[in-house]
């Protein structure tokens, strides 16, 4: 390791120069290093390294404690062990549907088929969100580390990355972490003197939302058109090429190291009873700072935009989508809801991809639940037609709805096409489009209304069914 | 590289088709995948056509009909929109004179609308083929096409020798 890293890790200062192509991200890193106060007083888990260490630097890593939770594990640790603390820890996939880590593993690793597969999630599709990129960027030892701990955990030997294809720093970085660790053995054959051997493979995706969802990857990384699978059978039973299969998050991952370092008992101090440890979000929208911020579960909105953010850029404070175009739409009235796992399900939404969209006065609702069908008709895979096709005749609807040539009927409409998403579509991608458009009718009827009143003869409108486009390119 | 070649560079298996469609289409100099590839492919591959197209069209990075030197990829996602991204459309409409989907005359530049590309922290985005751009706004897009115009100065004065020849 270079002379000049290591004093600036031993001053504590930020390793600015290679975070990334620098002059399109430092809002970003600037960010998490912004409030020395409030991020002193949380701790961070997945971010600690991000802007300290030189990410190209497998060294940087293992000066930073990099690398003692694989050796720990694999030394001191047998596989049920791990999958214990994990559990323990209450650690939930941070990938959008929260499902418990631990209990995931344990599902692996009680098949007794092998080659078993490790996958890391790293299709990041979801509007809003570019989290696990700059994890990836910044820290892509940390990810390999809890790769090769959970295939540890669950008794593979073969890991796979899927990376989406527009992230080529991403892939770039951790093409090289992958070779410095092989190189050093820490991934490989017999990896630290034990009988465990574990290589890592990446994916490069192609540009397609729904891969993110767990059984598209899976046919996408075959080489097959990303549709969704039915499951049951999950991919811990029947996975990549029908071998049981694990897969999690990068931020999931990226928690892995710290807790089998420290213990669940610490993770559990950060977050809330329900859902321990930290949270990543990725912020912006009409505030000040946009970027990256780790913070404990639980924290409010209110507490995100005026302390992390900075406050609003201009106007008042409107409405926050949570957990990207598929996540649900809160009001001024929710602004004190934490910001958990449990206590979003209250309330009927869910934290989704962690991206949190700050609106204020100017955006009408219109306008913005029309962008979001937008982007849900051109990512719909098409499997099932009242996706395919339901998210067209959505997108028409508030169309119309936008251009002052609707009546009540539509707005009916949209409710009971939304309903009806919600429980047919084939995946989740179909069934999350009711998530924006219903909160949005609950919170924001009177001003979606509004639309209609404004236009004084909308009684005279009738509407033949509207010609359906199919384009299946 | 041949079709064979990029083939073994990344295994002949059916998983590995992602990888070799990208490795095909990245050497072709106007950005696609052209026929010829696609029929060499199924027989090195062993798979029939209609099946790598049907793979291939469902992935937005792939195309099959060509596009420019540089691809325009704009961000139409809801935080893009918010914070501009129609003025980012417009400008380019302007200053290239293109529309989504099409491609200039001098084979330089084709414009995309997609989704979200991860870089939303400096929204408005766009990427011009590897290289994201952030933070937009009109003068900044007409900082950017212009220097990449001043570097294919050549390429743009032989096209416009060339077109006058025809009359
Ligand atoms: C349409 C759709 C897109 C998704 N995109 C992603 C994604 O980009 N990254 C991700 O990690 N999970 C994504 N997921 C969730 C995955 O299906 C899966 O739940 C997750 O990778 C599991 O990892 P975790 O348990 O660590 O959260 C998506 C799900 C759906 C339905
Ligand atoms: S719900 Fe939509 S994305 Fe999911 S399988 Fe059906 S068509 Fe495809
Ligand atoms: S929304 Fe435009 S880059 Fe993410």
């Amino acid at each position: 390791m270079s002379r000049r890293s290591i004093d600036q890790i031993l001053e504590g200062k930020p390793y600015k120069k290679l975070l990334s192509s620098e002059k399109l991200q430092q809002s970003e890193i600037d960010l998490v290093n912004t409030d020395p106060k409030k991020t002193q007083y949380y701790g961070r888990i997945v971010l600690d390294n991000c802007g300290r260490i030189n990410p190209e630097e497998i060294e940087e890593y293992i000066g930073t404690g990099g690398y003692q939770a694989l050796g720990m594990a694999l030394k001191e640790k047998k596989p049920e062990d791990i999958i214990k603390i994990v559990k323990d820890s209450g650690l939930k996939g941070r990938g959008g549907a929260g499902f418990p880590t631990g209990l995931k593993w344990s599902f692996a690793a009680q098949e007794k088929e092998s080659p078993k597969y490790v996958i890391c999630n790293a299709d990041e599709g979801e509007p809003g969100t570019f989290k696990d990129r700059l994890i990836m960027e910044g820290d892509p030892h940390k990810i390999l580390e809890g790769m090769a701990i959970c295939a540890y955990a669950i008794g593979a030997n073969i890991g796979y990355i899927y990376i989406r294809g527009e992230y080529q720093l991403s892939i770039q970085r951790l093409e090289k972490a992958i070779k410095e660790a092989e190189k050093l053995g820490l991934l490989g054959k017999n990896i630290f003197d034990t009988d465990f051997d574990f290589e890592v493979k990446i994916k490069i995706g192609a540009g397609s939302y729904v891969c993110g969802e767990e059984t598209a990857l899976l046919n996408s990384m075959e080489g097959f058109r990303g549709e969704p699978r039915l499951k049951p059978p999950f991919p811990a039973k029947s996975g990549f090429l029908s071998k049981p299969t694990n897969l999690n998050n990068v931020e999931t991952l990226a928690n892995i190291p710290p807790i089998i370092l420290n213990g669940a008992e610490w993770f559990r101090k950060f977050g809330t009873e329900d859902s321990p440890g930290t949270k990543v979000y990725s912020i912006l929208g009409h505030i000040n700072r946009p970027g990256l911020i780790e913070v404990p579960m639980g924290i409010t909105l209110r507490e995100i935009i005026y302390d992390y953010a900075g406050g609003m850029s201009s106007g008042e404070f409107k409405m926050a989508q949570i957990g990207g175009t598929a996540g649900g739409i809160l009001p001024i009235e929710l602004l004190d809801v934490p910001l958990d796992y449990l206590s979003l399900q209250i309330e009927g939404h869910n934290l989704g991809s962690g991206a949190i969209l700050i609106m204020n006065e100017t955006v009408p609702v219109v306008d913005f639940l029309e962008c979001c069908m937008k982007f849900f008709v051109h990512e719909s895979c098409g499997r099932c037609s009242i996706c395919r096709i339901g998210t067209k005749q959505m997108y028409e609807s508030f169309k119309y709805l936008r251009e002052k040539e609707a009546n009540y009927d539509e707005l009916k409409k949209i409710e009971e096409l939304a309903e009806a998403l919600k429980l047919v579509a084939f995946c989740p991608l179909g069934q999350s489009v009711a998530s924006p458009v219903l909160s949005a009718l609950k919170y924001f009827r009177a001003e979606l209304s509004k639309e209609i009143d404004s236009n004084e003869d909308y009684e005279t409108i009738t509407r033949e069914m509207s010609d359906i486009v199919f384009d299946y390119s | 590289m041949t079709i064979k070649e990029i083939v073994d560079k990344y295994g002949s298996k059916r998983e590995n088709l992602l990888q070799i469609l990208h490795g095909i289409q990245n050497q072709n100099p106007r950005n696609y995948i052209n026929k010829e590839s696609i029929s060499a492919l199924s027989k090195e591959m062993n798979i029939p056509v209609s099946q790598i197209k049907g793979t291939a069209s469902f992935y937005s990075m792939f195309s099959f009909i060509p596009r420019g030197k540089y691809v325009i990829r704009v961000c139409e996602s809801p935080p893009c929109h918010l914070l501009g991204a129609e003025s980012i459309f417009k400008a380019i409409e302007y200053k290239l004179g293109i529309m989504i989907g099409e491609t200039t005359k001098d084979g330089l530049f084709t414009l995309e609308g997609t989704s979200c590309l991860g870089i939303c922290g400096v929204a408005p985005a766009m990427m011009i083929n590897e290289d994201v751009h952030g933070n937009l706004n009109e003068e900044k897009i007409f900082q950017i096409l212009d220097q990449i115009q001043e570097q294919e100065k050549e390429r743009i004065q032989l096209c416009r020798e060339e077109a006058l020849t025809r009359f």
